[in-house]
């Protein structure tokens, strides 16, 4: 695929870090031995995001490979490969529908729906009023809290059709609920009450 | 089942205090100085004794990979690097460990990497986990301040440090060169084998690679003895694992048993059986997408370990189960597989990068029967043409689930294709 289309057509002129991802970067360089910053260029690509409304403009990648010390086109390379990394611009809140086989089996046909009917929008769109974004993503790595919507950072688990609607309204209001399961669950105890554990589970619950 | 004096990850679902002061009443940090005080290769064996075997999938014997690292430390360090990259489809059991047991992990590594005489370990956690980043970023602190890491870790005179390293959404670094690869800051494409890690791993320096459920269960065992271990599950299947139990159960559930457990008493104690009773039960996946799918009637008297799956012609793998009940599209259910390994194909081997777009769209032609009878052949072919002729194991992993249904579903795909040619035919 052409880099031309990986990458936002409007890109902006000049990119320079705050002074809070200065102090960030320092702190990720530190983890690796002198001469292996290469290893920290992700968590500075993740650094351009979170100053940068979630996306990674072209000035940016010059900037992390200048103080990584690496070609460009390393930087580049590596930020088309892995799919957080938006070349592109996302609206505020970045709805990723996982639509591998176990949410399948647990309805994210249903939630993809649901974006589609409210939003109008199918993956690798963006909302008419320019909040939203979406993207089917692969496996999340929460199985069993089937379906998976995350928004931005967040897991909401135990998804359907109403429950999506619902956090959708939320989030167009600008307010965006606890993240973690829609139907009550703690964690992945099965939904009617654990079978095993119960005894420390009283324990926990006493100590509170 | 599995007694809970006998469970090792007592905080599994979070109801107790993820935090240091939680995790000590549970039993962690429990004189871990005496544990590294029993030397090296003590620690080693005593983990061999255990018969643990890798949690990661592959079940390779954990005590035996940390005896492949060099006896001596010349001038090259060692590394001990934790794979928290969970992303096997139907696998989420890392996750709970990372956000509820952080200091089970930790102290892991502690042991772990003292006993691979490393004083460094990197955890490489996927990027989607960010919430579970942030409590495990929050536990080293924590351990650090209490002097469990550090210059002197737990007060054991060894020097041992943690840092913790995101990923950013590719399956491919779950292998684990690929992930030395991403760790070193480059595209997650794996490097061919030999050299091995334990050779020459993370920045050319000797390197063990474990999952996080092997390092997690470390210090339990050393602290009850690998006999303890050993005395649970099956002959060469030793031990607790956890398992999780997803798709069309009436309780999808996470779940810590013993190996060797029956599939069936499983997910009828447990997940609140199959949606529907046991009889509505089409077909399960028994560990992880890559291990291939088992028709009902294997399903009945199957047990959970290593070798019976195995056996059967599939596998234990991370043992993220996935249910598929008879309202299942089976031929749409493989078919998303197929274009999940296609999605996640690093590109780097012809015959998986070309492999899996084209299995994935011939799956996709079969889900609708847009297809010849000979074609399934055809497909059958292309699978074993990919698998075992990549550096990895994810041309095997794309390959096995098509095979897997062709094996056991065979008239499904040809009831398709026939209902197309009559719907062709009748157009005509």
């Amino acid at each position: 695929m052409s880099i031309s289309t990986l990458i936002a057509k409007n890109q902006p002129e000049t990119f320079s870090f705050t002074t809070e991802s200065e102090s960030e970067i320092k702190q990720q360089i530190a983890k690796y031995p002198v001469g292996r910053q290469a290893s920290a260029v992700k968590s500075l690509l993740y650094i351009v995001q979170k100053q940068n409304d979630n996306w990674i403009p072209m000035k940016a990648i010059e900037a992390v490979a200048e103080r990584l010390e690496l070609p460009v086109m390393r930087v580049l390379e590596v930020a088309s490969f892995y799919t957080m990394f938006n070349l592109k611009p996302v609206g505020k809140w970045y709805l990723q529908v996982c639509g591998t086989t176990p949410c399948m089996l647990r309805g994210s046909d249903d939630i993809s729906r649901c974006i589609k009917d409210k939003l109008n929008i199918a993956s690798g769109e963006k909302s008419a009023c320019g909040k939203f974004s979406l993207l089917e993503v692969e496996c999340l790595g929460a199985c069993v809290n089937a379906p998976i919507l995350q928004v931005n950072d967040d897991f909401y688990e135990d998804m359907d059709y109403q429950a999506t609607a619902r956090l959708l309204d939320e989030l167009a209001d600008g307010k965006q609920p606890e993240f973690g399961s829609v139907v009550g669950r703690q964690g992945t105890e099965a939904e009617d009450g654990a079978t095993t554990l119960k005894a420390v589970k009283k324990k926990a619950t006493r100590s509170k | 089942m599995l007694a809970d004096k006998d469970r090792i990850f007592t905080n599994l679902y979070g109801w107790g205090d993820a935090g240091l002061v939680g995790a000590r009443k549970r039993g962690d940090w429990d004189n871990t100085a005496a544990i590294l005080a029993r030397g090296h290769d003590a620690i080693v064996e005593e983990v061999k004794a255990s018969g643990l075997r890798g949690r990661g999938g592959a079940g390779f014997p954990t005590g035996l990979k940390w005896s492949f690292m060099p006896k001596e430390v010349g001038a090259r360090p060692h590394y001990l690097v934790v794979n928290a990259d969970e992303s096997e489809p139907g696998t989420c059991k890392d996750r709970d460990i990372i956000r509820h047991e952080p200091h089970k992990l930790l102290e892991g590594c502690v042991v772990a990497g003292f006993a691979m005489r490393a004083h460094a370990a990197y955890i490489y956690i996927r990027g989607e986990f960010f919430n579970e980043y942030r409590v495990l970023q929050a536990a080293i602190d924590d351990a650090y301040n209490a002097g469990l890491l550090g210059t002197n870790a737990a007060g054991s005179g060894w020097e041992f440090d943690v840092y913790l390293h995101r990923g950013a959404g590719a399956y491919i670094c779950g292998e684990e060169t690929a992930l030395l690869e991403s760790l070193e800051g480059k595209k997650g494409q794996p490097r061919l084998k030999p050299p091995f890690p334990a050779g020459v791993g993370l920045y050319g320096c000797p390197t063990t690679v474990n999952n996080v459920e092997s390092i997690a269960v470390a210090p339990t065992i050393l602290r009850r003895g690998g006999a303890w271990f050993a005395g649970l599950g099956k002959e060469n299947n030793t031990g607790t694992k956890l398992f999780c139990i997803s798709g069309h159960v009436n309780e999808p559930c996470n779940v810590e048993e013993e190996m060797g457990i029956p599939l069936k008493e499983l997910i009828e104690k447990h997940a609140g059986g199959v949606r529907g009773g046991w009889k509505n039960l089409l077909a399960i996946i028994p560990g992880g997408s890559s291990t291939p799918l088992m028709p009902k009637d294997v399903c009945e008297t199957i047990t959970m370990d290593f070798d019976t799956l195995r056996a059967a012609g599939t596998g234990l793998g991370t043992a993220g189960i996935i249910v598929m009940d008879k309202s299942t599209d089976i031929v749409r259910a493989i078919a998303r597989l197929s274009y999940f390994y296609k999605h996640e194909s690093c590109g780097q081997c012809t015959p998986c990068r070309e492999g899996t777009g084209w299995m994935w769209r011939m799956m996709d032609r079969l889900v609708r029967g847009e297809a010849e009878i000979h074609e399934i052949k055809t497909l059958e072919q292309v699978t074993r043409q990919v698998e075992g002729h990549t550096i990895c194991a994810l041309g095997d992993a794309a390959a096995w689930p098509i095979q897997g249904l062709i094996k056991h579903f065979r008239p499904e795909i040809e009831r398709r294709i026939a209902a197309h040619q009559a719907v062709v035919s009748a157009a005509e």
